[in-house]
């Protein structure tokens, strides 16, 4: 099963300090018979916000944030507040043409379909 | 190359660390305002998951932020009491039968439950909330009391 193997590994793992500083968003991946599904959590991002990009075999997925920072006094903050970033590497299978982009109240859902021909299919036995 | 496959702790429902999660929330009443330093990111201890919360004022209200990506607006319950907000709601998974094969699960879902001691008197009556892009605001407007009390200070 080398095509599982292979999708979707994300490529800067190994590399913690870039700049700048990008939030690594909190993932799902899942496969299924046609596609792979992916579910990245990016508060504070809107539609216009989000930047799907395929290059070579790499899916990158940027999301800047809108949401506007409230102005006063700060009792106390835990967001980040950074705007979000994260590569995949694409199997060979994946049809990059008809990747599908969807924001959800700060959740991006991708469908990565599978090309036709990785699609299981019945091979007739001749004599 | 190879996947790292992990499983969200709160799957199991028997687990003794619910019970630990249950003592944390106590603990968190306890030492409410504080709790920051407690939960510190968005990851719970164990049961559930903790959203980020950001808490500022100016001289008109108390606003506070709560990252809750991917909920559904009836999904989240705001309370106030006392002087205490609390936030609490349950984040489902959506409902689509798991065919396929999941090989990174980072997200949380499921239930959450956060408080937040106020800095100053709110007006019960005027709390509004908005959510959008997975952002909860709640703005909590100033008691007359304090804002007059703040304009004594201005003038002296």
């Amino acid at each position: 099963m080398n095509t599982r193997a292979n999708t979707l590994e994300r490529v800067e793992e190994a590399a913690p300090t870039r700049m700048p500083a990008w939030e690594l968003p909190p993932t799902n991946i899942r496969e299924e018979k046609d596609a792979y599904l992916l579910e990245l959590e990016m508060p504070g991002v809107s539609k216009t916000g989000i930047e799907v990009t395929v290059e070579a075999n790499e899916l990158t997925i940027v999301g800047r944030r809108s949401d506007p920072e409230i102005q006063g006094e700060l009792v106390y903050q835990e967001s980040r507040r950074g705007d979000y970033r994260r590569t995949f590497e694409l199997d060979p299978s994946i049809n990059t043409g008809k990747i599908e982009a969807k924001m959800d109240q700060g959740v991006l859902k991708l469908t990565l379909p599978k090309a036709e021909q990785v699609k299981p299919h019945r091979i007739q036995v001749t004599d | 190359m190879k996947l790292i496959r992990y499983q969200a702790p709160e799957l199991s429902q028997w687990s003794p660390f619910n019970r630990l999660a249950s003592l944390r929330e106590e603990m968190n009443r306890i030492m409410d305002g504080s709790l920051a330093a407690f939960t510190g990111g968005n990851v719970g201890l164990f049961g559930g998951w903790s959203p980020s919360m950001d808490v500022v004022q100016d001289k008109d209200a108390v606003y506070v932020k709560a990252e809750l990506p991917g909920m559904k607006k009836e999904d989240i319950d705001i309370n106030f009491q006392d002087g205490i907000l609390t936030l609490s709601g349950e984040r489902k998974q959506e409902s689509e039968v798991k065919e396929g094969e999941s090989f990174r699960s980072e997200r949380f879902f499921g239930k959450f439950h956060r408080t937040v001691s106020l800095p100053t008197k709110v007006d019960a009556d005027k709390i509004s909330a908005t959510y959008k892009d997975g952002i909860l605001t709640v703005t909590l407007p100033k008691a007359a009391e304090v804002k007059a009390k703040q304009i004594d200070v201005t003038v002296s």
